[in-house]
């Protein structure tokens, strides 16, 4: 009996542990295969030789100065690529928090269904939404009309191909991914503080700042991720809705790779990758929730 | 610490029942010891309180006997049978869980029909239909959990685990979720079933009215060990320790010393004061002690009329509740403690006030002795009861 | 005073409303297009309304093979992601392991990437793989069920999380064998989270251009085949698959939360 007193669970342990691996091999695998071994042959494809083509094949010869040469050539889309990002999610904050208070707040039983206003529009193809936004934008079309009328837009002006046009379309296309996480997070505070804050001689704008924004902060955080790093490699609202002036780091990385010039557009990949992974991690150190992760 | 408590009047109820029997029971979580071999026998029939705060380790012991938790060291038997490795659906045990872990998926009476389904009964329509009678459910059967209230789905719980006939029926703190009056009226209700069915059933509670109220036996546990085992009677009336004193009900503990014997009495020099407790009542301990006395054995005499029984002296009145059924007073004894009396409103003197001077006195018979080594705040604010 | 009381109240409700209207101005264009007749080809404004469109919705060449193509992606897809993400929110959640960090590291990480590396980095395996003309069907399918998978683990992992482990303890303790508690109580209880797992995989598989762009080959699924209509002229008929995909999209949710109401109101 006592043998078995010691053997027993250590071998329940065994067991249980072999299931959890079993479970997760299949999956595991799969990533690893297809998601992290990718990425090392991504570093090295961008340090191939830059002369090498389809044709002639590829030779590893460490070359770091593709970097370097990548980003001289390519400063400006890459600036751009974070720059209408940044723009695009901080649109996307602004117009997306209000939104989601109001969801979680003031929609009482009508909550349901303005969460699936919030994904609907969303069913529709990527592509033909974004097509939509260039006919609505379009020079002889409503908005710019109004703009012009407006004066916000000079009289021989445009809005289709400008960067104004392409952060619209990210702004867009990611507020879903913006509105969600917020709601989440928005929809877990217990009303009651947001009424203690008022009793406690807060006024609304008080309240909000003190007690409702702060406990909002996870959504906000998350939020403004989801909409920053897929918007930061996004190519399809550059190329549909601006033109040449406008293009973003993405559009580079996949018209390199379709001239087949490799090194370069890996080169820019694992810069991008890069940058973002250290833009987030010190954008997360300094909302303080690394929990997060 | 080999305990056994007396056999209950129930176990005639059932014949084919066996006593449960924990044996050096220890489980550890890493460092954590959260059962420290434990030795306990409980009879075949009896109604059985595990009580305790939280942490006590007695839900990991309810956890064990139902085959949840695998026990690090000791064994778990059912008369003959060692059942320590059994899988859960291999003993004859059935817990009712706390907040009940009924099926959502399942109406009521398939929740109710699962155990019997899984044994492979075919013909389970006619016992499903008796039980939900016992637990007066009748009705309900196509309806889903979250359809019912808090009360019926306890019931439910107790019904989908009893319609198997178990020999031993585990509760973890089967009234939990409930409100105080519902509470009291399913404490009544399950005492009537286990009656009637004459299961034996290991009822875990943090709640010391609630396993008081029902249960034949219960037995106090604290760190992993019981503290104490008996009647409901006798643990409140001769607590063994500053824990059980504390947790069960509440005590005043004044610093004393015994001085000698008279006759079958102790002589006890309490704060100045000299007191007699008997001899049965001191458990054994010599020396320094803790005077134990309950707030309601307390009896108040205004000051001047000098008590014919034992006296603590006077004490000044510095607080004063009114609860309806009965006064709660404080007392600023001479030697700065401050002591609790409980008073029924019989309405034969008017309430006491604030600022009012009273000799305090009780009687030998209801005061207790325990070990001055012992903390006197044990079990202290760990009632979370209401 | 009264007034103003009103207008603080319910001035973010308008807000929210006015930024409703905003995602659904270009639904509206897409609905309106998709009954367009162009006055030239090269031409993207609404001319004259007809419902050419929606009869023959398969006129542009290859816009209904592609159409094909992504929804067979699109199912080979979620069958496969569901399957092996099911299993590691199992795993994940279910079993206590040395090594769960760095798995739900694994799982977190392509969610945080953006496309254009996981394109970008598989397409450069496949060329250094030897594989540069093998592109195709099946490469897009293997992209897909990598970036479909760490979804499903996610969304099944949510539902799996929010079921009391005690249900199957209480299962066991009711005779049931660890696979008949499997069976007839974890599975039931997860069902709804595996299966708006699987609609959200079909719905990112489908819906993928960027990832699907890279690594296609010759492949042409829906959002390529639009791409491509992008820069030369558009059909009219993808606004009609725009809108069916909308209204089918729409139909299933009120169709799940109408089953769920009903469920409900049982009572």
């Amino acid at each position: 009996m006592t043998a078995q007193t010691v053997v027993t669970p250590a071998a329940g342990r065994q067991r249980r542990w072999n299931t959890a691996w079993l479970l997760l091999l299949p999956g595991g695998l799969w990533l690893t295969a297809f998601f992290v071994v990718p990425l090392f042959q991504l570093v090295a494809t961008s340090l191939y030789d830059p002369s090498g083509s389809e044709e002639l094949g590829y030779a590893m010869t460490w070359s770091w100065s593709n970097y370097g040469d990548a980003i001289d050539f390519y400063t400006g889309p890459l600036v751009r690529g974070f720059g209408y990002a940044a723009v695009a999610t901080l649109l996307c904050l602004v117009i997306g928090y209000p939104l989601a208070y109001a969801i979680a707040f003031k929609a009482g039983r009508w909550k349901n269904l303005m969460l699936i206003l919030v994904i609907a529009p969303f069913f529709t193809s990527f592509l033909v939404r974004t097509l939509a936004w260039k006919l609505i934008l379009s020079d002889n079309g409503f908005v710019v009309g109004v703009a012009k009328t407006l004066g916000l837009v000079a009289d021989d002006g445009r809005l289709l191909a400008t960067g104004v046009a392409v952060v619209a379309g990210l702004t867009y296309n990611f507020l879903p991914f913006m509105v969600l996480p917020l709601y989440a997070s928005l929809e877990k505070i217990d009303h009651r503080l947001i009424e203690a804050a008022g009793d406690l001689y807060a006024s609304p704008v008080q309240g909000f700042r003190r007690v409702t924004l702060p406990l909002s902060m996870p959504g906000v955080i998350a939020g403004t991720l989801l909409t920053f790093i897929p918007s930061t490699g996004d190519f399809i609202n550059a190329q549909l809705l601006g033109d040449t002036t406008t293009t973003m780091i993405g559009n580079v990385i996949q018209s390199r790779f379709e001239v087949g010039d490799y090194p370069a557009a890996a080169a820019l990949s694992v810069t991008l990758m890069v940058l973002i992974v250290i833009l987030v991690s010190v954008y997360i150190r300094r909302a303080g929730t690394e929990e997060l992760l | 610490m080999s305990t056994v408590a007396p056999s209950a009047d129930a176990a005639e109820h059932s014949t084919r029942s066996e006593d449960l029997r924990l044996s050096a029971l220890t489980k550890q979580f890493g460092d954590f010891t959260a059962v420290d071999s434990l030795d306990l026998t409980i009879p075949a029939g009896s109604f059985f309180a595990l009580l305790g705060p939280s942490g006590c380790g007695k839900t990991t012991t309810l956890r064990m006997v139902a085959g949840l938790e695998i026990p690090t060291q000791g064994d778990v038997r059912l008369g003959a049978d060692d059942i320590t490795w059994a899988k859960p659906y291999r003993r004859p045990v059935n817990t009712v869980f706390q907040n009940y872990a009924l099926f959502p998926h399942l109406t009521i009476y398939e929740n109710v029909a699962f155990g019997l389904r899984r044994k492979g009964r075919k013909d389970v329509a006619e016992p499903v239909r008796e039980m939900l009678g016992l637990v007066e459910l009748e009705g309900f059967e196509g309806r889903k959990p979250n359809e019912l209230s808090g009360g019926q789905q306890q019931r439910v719980a107790l019904a989908r685990a009893l319609i198997n006939h178990p020999q031993v029926l585990l509760l973890d703190e089967p009234l939990g979720a409930l409100d105080l009056k519902l509470r009291r009226q399913m404490q009544i209700e399950l005492k009537r079933i286990q009656v009637e069915v004459g299961v034996t059933f290991v009822h875990v509670t943090h709640d010391q009215e609630e396993a008081m109220t029902m249960a034949d036996t219960i037995a106090v546990m604290h760190g992993g060990r019981i503290e104490q085992m008996g009647s409901p009677g006798e643990l409140y009336e001769n607590p063994r320790t500053t824990f059980v004193a504390n947790f069960l009900g509440q005590s005043n503990l004044v610093t004393g010393r015994v001085t000698g014997r008279d006759g079958e009495d102790l002589k006890v020099d309490a704060q100045g004061a000299e007191v007699r407790v008997p001899a049965a009542r001191a458990n054994g301990v010599d020396g320094d002690v803790w005077l134990g006395v309950r707030p309601e054995k307390i009896v108040l005499t205004p000051a001047g009329n000098r008590p014919d029984r034992n006296s603590l002296g006077r004490a000044e009145i510095v607080d004063v509740s009114f609860v309806g059924v009965s006064t709660q007073y404080m007392l600023r004894m001479p030697w700065r403690q401050d002591l609790m009396a409980f008073e029924q409103n019989t309405g034969a003197r008017a309430v006491l006030k604030r600022g009012d001077v009273v000799e305090v006195g009780f009687a030998g018979a209801h005061a207790f002795l325990l070990d001055h080594d012992q903390d006197a705040r044990a079990g202290v604010d760990q009632d979370l009861s209401l | 005073m009264r007034l103003g009381r009103w207008v603080s109240d319910h001035a973010v409700l308008a807000v929210a409303l006015a930024v409703l209207a905003y995602t659904f101005l270009p639904i509206v264009i897409v609905v309106l297009m998709s009954f367009n007749q162009p006055a030239s080809r090269a031409a993207y404004t609404f001319d004259a309304f007809t419902l050419n469109n929606w009869k023959n919705p398969c006129g542009p060449e290859g816009l209904c093979s592609s159409l094909v193509t992504s929804i067979q992606i699109g199912v080979l897809a979620t069958v496969g992601a569901t399957l092996l993400g099911t299993l590691m929110a199992f795993a994940l959640v279910r079993q206590r392991f040395r090594g769960r960090s760095l798995a739900n590291v694994l799982i977190f990480l392509p969610m945080a990437s953006p496309e254009v590396v996981m394109g970008a980095s598989l397409l450069a395996l496949f060329v250094a793989g030897g594989l540069g003309g093998l592109l195709g069907f099946w490469t897009i399918l293997i992209a897909h069920i990598m970036f479909c998978l760490s979804f499903v683990v996610v969304t099944v992992r949510a539902r799996l999380q929010g079921m009391d482990s005690r249900l199957e303890q209480a299962a066991m303790d009711l005779y049931a064998t660890e696979s008949q508690a499997f069976w007839k109580v974890t599975f039931p209880i997860v069902f709804p989270g595996i299966l708006s797992a699987a609609l959200l995989a079909f719905a990112l598989s489908f819906d993928d251009f960027i990832i699907t762009n890279f690594n296609s080959g010759q492949t042409v699924t829906f959002p390529m085949y639009v791409w491509g209509a992008a820069q030369r002229d558009i059909p009219m008929q993808i606004n009609v698959v725009g809108t069916a995909m909308f209204v089918v999209a729409v139909a299933i949710v009120f169709l799940s939360e109408m089953l769920r109401r009903r469920r409900e109101r049982v009572r």
